[in-house]
């Protein structure tokens, strides 16, 4: 174990229900690094990232966070641990009524008692790092899908946080917001001496900026590696992945009967 | 939406509010509840008080001077034991009798006093030895009815 | 297939039960919470704009009118009996007593109560609460607090506006339309609408409908599936939960209240 690791998971388990999720996951993440956690659709991602979030406990296993086990914290302690960390949501999740200046202000409103200009400089500042100083006096029903990101981007770094994760932050983005959102991370990462952990289904955004990459298929860590490796990676599930092929370890069908049972061609006396 | 003009209106809307609940408070309705200490509490016993309730006015020349506190019945001598509440700026004479009254033929019921000519002042929990029962309308009827019946009867 | 209804019946009660516990968790903790409500009273400030002044117009409105029937249903009625004179008592003391703080809750909880639900709902579909969470700030602290107690202080402000254009609508039509006594109407409805047995009790009535349908509203937008038809779903279930609550407990309270009267 390393001296300088900020986020430790340890043969993490969690089932929503009788549904398990995560069955049993290792996955270790450096100071200074961006690492990627990728996988398919529905397989434990973000769940993966509400328990470093501490909003759900693990089932069997230890989730630490510099040093701390997020599930056995009491609340306050939790918050306190919270503030040290920042959250991209898929979509943002910024505060549709209130604009987009009062969204990055928000944390240094309720954490601290700055002065009302020192709190207009940081925000500006914050702001500006992502590129959007001029939209401070929008409404976030006025931004784009892409601006919004950034916004909550520089809402999620307000307190200067030692990790930030981002849930999705390349779905649903045209190439040229990709691309500024991907160099963004990377940049913030570097500049501000962040962790950042990454989790996403796009390969070769990601695979461009991160240090390290985990996939996660059935609730399990299937490959890990640095981005070069994973492009050379011979797995079938990496490469299928990585290449997006249509059929391969994953199948393109839902499991289902047989075609012909379904469509009654094999009915009996037919 | 900016934060004074918000403000201003919640304001507004808090001023209404008690606006309206003052004028409920004193237009619409009145305190009928005499408060203990500004107030005297005597006693008077009734064979019927047909109809009369709790918070009953009671009138004295038609003007309110209490209220109905308490009515009970008294087990042992089978009467209507009914609480009046006074006020303290009215005194009465010790012989002052009270009476179940109904303002109009079919009102409400409430308790009239009707001033005696004692020297003596009715003190708290003095009991109002002369009463006058409530008038039972099924009573005064069948009264009315064996009186006529008398009267035809061949003598 | 009797074992089977059988299951989903004890499905449905264990389901049932659960919800109430989880409302009953979320109402002590919304109340043990509500600190941030006081110290900050900026933000109740802000939200009784929205559950209060934005209900005005139609509480106004609808308590004019129904005062106004009053006026006119109760001349009709009286004047068979001879006692128009006491229209004004009547007007008052069904609107203190009853119709003011029901009705005023009910049009509450169609206008403020899913207001509240879609609101909550939807901050929960896109994640914000979530995201409040992320960021060390208590949502039931900052969100939901601020707007019960938004509720509980507008319900008998609006209820007791409610009443007062009630009255205003009655003396309207009884006597500036009808023509019944100015001063008797008056007189008659204060010597027989007594403050504490009926305008307290009132405002005790919409204040208790106040924490109900806000409890209601914002419990189902919180436990609402994040979805559109879960919020949309939410939405109905608050506006006919809590009419129904506000009329049982309208019930309930008038029992206690009024029983000794009669």
């Amino acid at each position: 174990m390393h001296n300088d690791t900020l986020v430790e998971i340890e043969d993490v388990a969690f089932g929503y229900g009788a549904r398990p999720v995560l069955k049993g996951i290792n996955l270790t993440a450096r100071r200074g690094q961006v690492i990627a956690i990728m996988g398919s659709s529905g397989c434990g991602k973000t769940t993966l990232l509400r328990l470093i979030g501490g909003q759900i406990k693990p089932g069997q296993g230890k989730v630490r966070v510099a040093g701390e086990s997020v599930g056995e914290l009491d609340s306050a302690a939790l918050y306190r641990l919270r503030r040290k960390m920042g959250m991209l949501f898929q979509f943002g999740a910024l505060f549709t009524d209130i604009s987009v200046f009062d969204n990055v202000a928000f944390q240094l409103r309720e954490h601290t008692d700055l002065p009302e200009d020192t709190i207009r400089d940081l925000v500006l500042m914050k702001l500006h790092a992502v590129g959007l100083r001029g939209a401070a006096h929008l409404m976030p029903s006025e931004l784009s899908g892409g601006m919004a990101r950034r916004v909550a981007l520089a809402r999620a770094i307000a307190l200067d946080p030692m990790l930030v994760m981002y849930d999705e932050p390349f779905a649903g983005l045209d190439p040229i917001s990709l691309g500024v959102t991907g160099n963004l991370i990377r940049r913030l990462t570097d500049t501000l001496g962040l962790t950042s952990l990454v989790v996403t289904h796009d390969v070769q955004e990601s695979l461009k900026i991160v240090d390290y990459v985990y996939f996660v298929s059935e609730g399990v860590v299937v490959a890990e590696g640095t981005a070069a490796e994973i492009r050379a990676s011979g797995l079938p599930y990496v490469h299928q992945f990585v290449h997006g092929e249509a059929d391969g370890p994953v199948p393109f069908h839902y499991p289902a009967p047989s075609y012909a049972d379904d469509l009654g061609l094999r009915r009996q006396g037919a | 939406m900016n934060k004074t003009v918000l403000d201003l209106w919640v304001g507004l809307f808090v001023i209404a509010g008690f606006a309206a609940l003052l004028f409920l408070a004193l237009k619409v309705g009145s305190t009928s509840a005499v408060s203990a200490s500004n107030s005297y509490e005597v006693v008077a016993r009734f064979d019927n008080i047909g109809g009369l309730k709790p918070r009953a006015p009671v009138k004295s020349a038609g003007v309110v001077v209490g209220r109905v506190a308490d009515i009970r019945f008294d087990n042992e001598t089978f009467e209507a034991a009914v609480t009046l509440r006074l006020d303290k700026r009215y005194a009465f004479p010790k012989d002052t009798s009270a009476g179940i009254m109904t303002s109009g033929l079919l009102g409400e019921q409430y308790v009239g006093l009707e001033a005696g000519g004692d020297s003596e002042a009715l003190k708290d929990k003095d009991r109002i030895l002369i009463t006058q029962d409530a008038v039972v309308l099924e009573n005064l009827i069948g009264q009315f009815i064996y009186g006529k019946a008398q009267e035809g009867a061949p003598q | 297939m009797l074992k089977q209804s059988i299951e989903s019946l004890g499905n449905r009660t264990i389901q049932g039960v659960w919800r109430i516990g989880f409302a009953a968790r979320f109402f002590v903790a919304m109340l043990l919470h509500s600190g941030t409500a006081f110290r900050r009273f900026g933000l109740t400030i802000r939200e009784m704009y929205f559950t209060g002044v934005l209900s005005l117009i139609i509480i106004l409105v609808s308590g004019l009118f129904v005062g106004m029937v009053l006026g006119l249903q109760g001349y009709e009625t009286q004047q068979r009996f001879g006692s128009e004179s006491a229209l004004g008592t009547l007007v008052a003391l069904s609107l203190v007593r009853e119709l003011g703080p029901v009705l005023a809750g009910l049009l509450f909880a169609s206008r403020a109560g899913s207001a509240i639900t879609a609101e909550i709902g939807l901050m929960k579909a896109t994640e914000q609460l979530s995201a409040m969470e992320m960021m060390a700030v208590d949502p039931i602290a900052r969100v939901v607090a601020p707007r019960f107690w938004a509720g509980v202080i507008s319900m008998p402000l609006l209820a007791a506006l409610f009443s007062a254009m009630g009255i205003l609508g009655g003396y309207l039509v009884g006597v500036l339309l009808i023509g019944v006594d100015v001063g008797t109407f008056w007189s008659q409805m204060k010597s027989s609408v007594d403050f504490e047995q009926d305008i307290l009790n009132g405002v005790i009535k919409s204040v208790v409908f106040g924490v109900a349908i806000t409890t209601i509203a914002l419990f189902e937008g919180y436990d609402a599936p994040p979805t559109a038809e879960g919020v949309s779903g939410a939405t109905t279930r608050t506006v006919v939960t809590s009419s129904l609550a506000v009329l049982a407990l309208d019930f309930v309270l008038t029992a206690f209240m009024f029983r000794g009267l009669n």
